[in-house]
């Protein structure tokens, strides 16, 4: 059974992404929005997070990063999907679990 | 496929009521049913039709009543929820004994019963909140 896991705060402001990364099971998918899309971006200690995270893969969605103007500092292995994408995630995935 | 939706923040208070917007656009652009949406919390907030956000500005629950016009939605209302913030329907506000009522088109207020039903009729649900 997979999971998608939708982080919307800013890894500045709580530690939910961590907490989901600690918890979240191999084969499953985080998507990152609205100030979640923060920890997408190179160079930052959820980047390190996103890095060392085996076995799960890490979306962020790209008009969420183009309306805070940081789609150029975008850090490896990130896919960037729109809300169309965000869709196909949501069907695509058992469970979603929003870590609000 | 089927998907619920659950809105527990207000509008222009983050980002989540438009998050939820686009997505449920999205759904439906790419042939998905919405089974229901669910305001709870803060999201009842989205319902009231008094709101006069600036000309330039988008009318989040304008939005949202005329997604539901054109896609016959469910707009469902936390009836506890509503009532602690002042949002009334005829029926509510005629049992409270209020002078008026503020529910726009398209929504209407019931109980948390419908966010289970939701749960259980839709192949996903997805919380959008604070």
């Amino acid at each position: 059974m997979s999971t998608l896991h939708t982080v919307n705060k800013s890894p500045f402001e709580t530690n939910v992404l961590e907490i989901c990364i600690s918890l979240a099971k191999s084969g499953s998918t985080v998507l990152l929005y609205e100030d979640g899309v923060y920890a997408a971006t190179e160079g930052t200690r959820a980047a390190v997070a996103i890095k060392n995270a085996n076995g799960i893969s890490f979306c962020v969605l790209g008009p969420d990063l183009q309306a805070r103007g940081i789609e150029g500092k975008l850090a490896n292995d990130i896919k960037v999907v729109d809300y169309d994408g965000f869709v196909d995630l949501v069907a695509g995935h058992d469970t979603i679990q929003a870590w609000l | 496929m089927k998907f619920g939706i659950q809105i527990n923040e207000g509008p222009y208070q983050h980002q989540a009521a438009d998050s939820a917007y686009q997505f449920a656009k999205a759904a439906l652009a790419n042939g998905h049913e919405i089974f229901r949406v669910f305001f709870y919390h803060d999201g009842v907030n989205n319902a009231t039709r008094l709101a006069v956000p600036p000309q330039d500005d988008r009318n989040v629950g304008q939005l949202w009543s005329d997604l539901a016009k054109e896609h016959n939605l469910d707009l469902v209302v936390c009836i506890a929820a509503a009532q602690r913030r002042g949002l009334l329907d005829e029926d509510e506000a005629k049992r409270q004994g209020k002078d008026a009522n503020n529910i726009a088109e398209g929504f209407r207020i019931s109980g948390l019963g419908q966010l289970i039903e939701a749960g259980i009729e839709s192949d996903r649900l997805v919380v959008f909140g604070a």
